[in-house]
């Protein structure tokens, strides 16, 4: 097997009172879209900063295309672009400047014909010489992109990267990702918007509270939730052979996980001939959100027991 | 976006040769280009304040000081403001720079890519000794008409120039390394640099003193500073100039230590 894109083995990371991350194993592999789910504070900035050398874990190890990232935190570092959650930039500087200083940093002095490259592609040829202070947020972004892959990067990872951007640069986005990702390099995306996780990712990680609750081929996982799931709003009670399909309930509103379609009119008897009645319906797909809710209350159930 | 074009060269990432000096050479190019672009406010002011405190102290006491006999009060100020003004810019630059970057968030820019932490402070370190030596020079050229000038010891000069500025350049680093915000920096300019130039014998001989502050001054390593870079002008100093260089050589030297230390360890940078 070739080298890992990235290999994380037992990191952990720890700040005062807080586990950021207990003991991570994680190994994605070179070429794979990749993704790294789960809530606020579930520990996806913090992986990624001590896999980008931004934060140094407690224990474990780091490594990018087999450098690690504290002893050949050189070669870990070139191997690897960051697109950064914030949008942050330098208001002293032009694009094009911005650009030429970090391919300098990367000790690649005369770059141009990538740099232009890079912008042409990002749609930011026409914004050169502009001021990144009179840039918009959504072209700021995509200088941050650009900025990641000045260095032709084997490995990039991008942090929420579409987190209030609109719609036409995320399409755009994801265009340019999947023809780099053709192209041989490892992407790896965090994200909280489910959808774009299962549109984009061959493999998904999800994490909870600094630890991987589940990593699997993005099919697979759906695979786990086939069905169909009904949301309903019932006066009076739910029916107790309903009980063991619950996936969610708020009072009045349930949300059941159904195995097969044609179990949604024996669970619309059942609820009849119980004598409650069933106000609204919806029924639809299971997708990556259902695994999702399913894996965060099964990990909350066990924190409880 | 633009429609598909060929990228097959990306896949060979790293065939690339970069060299590491280039980091250290484009890091130092864009600490310069920072100040420049600004060098209105970061070269011309200072080059201002510095003149108005010659015209108005060397007006008032030029007639009622002599502090090395023989020599008018303006012409021994103006070696004392010169290397006042070295040593607040070049601790102003190193400083304002890191901190800027830190608040702003884009020192991530420097932190990604493989900088070594020598690079990230000899790169720091030279652009401030440069901004601080454009504004000395500049603070010279204009004051230097209006006093007689001697140089009498004349290669002690460049000496203390470089070896001051070097030395305000790490303090900088450093308090902008330690510093969060910028009221924390403001603290360090203002109860630190401020007091110890102030009180370095900018504006007078320590020998003018009272022995007890005498002492204090001796405590002070600004003191050496301006003193050694003093005796480049007149060959006459309170302390003999090979003192004063061992002193602020030394002083550099623990400082970029605890600062190299610092940058090698992440602190404050890394979290």
């Amino acid at each position: 097997m070739s080298t890992a894109a990235i290999e994380v083995s037992a990191l952990t990371k720890r700040y005062a009172q807080v586990t950021a991350l207990d003991a991570v194993d994680l190994s994605i592999q070179q070429g794979e879209f990749f993704g790294l789910l789960g809530p606020n504070g579930a520990g996806k900035t913090t992986l990624i900063s001590i896999i980008a050398g931004l934060s140094r874990a407690t224990s474990g190890r780091a490594k990018v295309m087999g450098h690690d990232v504290i002893d050949n935190y050189r070669s870990a570092r070139r191997s690897l672009g960051v697109v950064p959650q914030e949008l942050v930039f330098d208001p002293f500087f032009t694009v094009r400047e911005m650009l030429r200083i970090q391919s300098g940093y990367f000790g690649l002095a005369r770059n141009d014909a990538w740099i232009n490259e890079v912008m042409e592609n990002l749609d930011l040829a026409d914004k050169a010489e502009v001021n990144m202070r009179a840039l918009s947020g959504g072209m700021k972004r995509r200088v941050l992109v650009a900025q990641a892959l000045v260095h032709r990067p084997p490995v990039i990872v991008l942090d929420e990267p579409t987190a209030g951007v609109d719609v036409e640069l995320r399409q755009g986005l994801w265009q340019f990702m999947r023809r780099l990702n053709r192209d041989g390099h490892t992407i790896v995306l965090t994200t909280h918007y489910l959808e774009e996780a299962q549109q984009m990712c061959e493999r998904i990680a999800m994490l909870k509270a600094g630890r991987i609750l589940a990593l699997e081929p993005t099919h697979e996982l759906l695979r786990r939730i086939s069905g169909v799931l009904v949301a309903l709003r019932l006066r009076g009670q739910l029916p107790p052979a309903l009980r063991d399909w619950v996936i969610e309930q708020d009072h009045e509103h349930v949300v059941l996980r159904l195995p097969h379609p044609r179990e949604v009119g024996a669970a619309l008897e059942a609820c009849r001939s119980f004598g409650s009645e069933v106000e609204e319906l919806e029924v639809g797909p299971a997708d990556l959100e259902d695994v999702f809710l399913q894996l965060m209350s099964e990990t909350a159930e066990q924190s409880l027991s | 976006m633009n429609p598909p074009m060929p990228m097959s060269a990306l896949a060979m990432a790293t065939a690339q040769e970069a060299s590491s000096w280039a980091g250290f050479r484009t890091l130092l190019y864009k600490e310069c280009l920072r100040f420049w672009k600004v060098s209105f406010q970061t070269v011309v002011a200072p080059i201002l304040t510095g003149v108005l405190y010659l015209l108005v102290f060397g007006h008032m006491l030029d007639t009622r000081v002599e502090p090395f006999a023989g020599v008018p009060y303006s012409s021994f100020l103006i070696p004392g403001l010169v290397m006042m003004s070295i040593l607040q810019n070049s601790f102003a630059n190193s400083s304002s720079s890191l901190i800027q970057s830190k608040i702003m968030g884009n020192l991530v820019f420097l932190l990604l890519p493989p900088l070594s932490a020598l690079q990230f402070f000899g790169a720091y370190i030279l652009a401030s000794l440069l901004r601080g030596l454009a504004v000395g020079v500049g603070v010279f050229a204009v004051t230097v008409w209006f006093a007689p000038a001697e140089f009498q010891a004349p290669l002690w000069i460049p000496v203390f120039a470089l070896s001051g500025a070097a030395m305000l350049a790490v303090v900088g680093l450093i308090a902008g390394i330690v510093s969060d915000k910028f009221d924390q920096l403001a603290a360090f300019q203002n109860f630190l640099i401020l007091p110890a130039t102030f009180l370095s014998g900018v504006f007078y001989s320590v020998h003018g003193l009272p022995s007890f502050w005498q002492v204090f001054s001796r405590a002070n390593p600004f003191f050496y500073i301006i003193d050694g870079f003093r005796y480049g002008f007149f060959a006459r100093s309170d302390v003999s100039p090979w003192f004063s260089l061992l002193v602020v050589g030394l002083s550099f030297c623990a400082l970029s230590a605890i600062a190299l230390t610092m940058l090698r360890r992440g602190y404050k940078l890394r979290t």
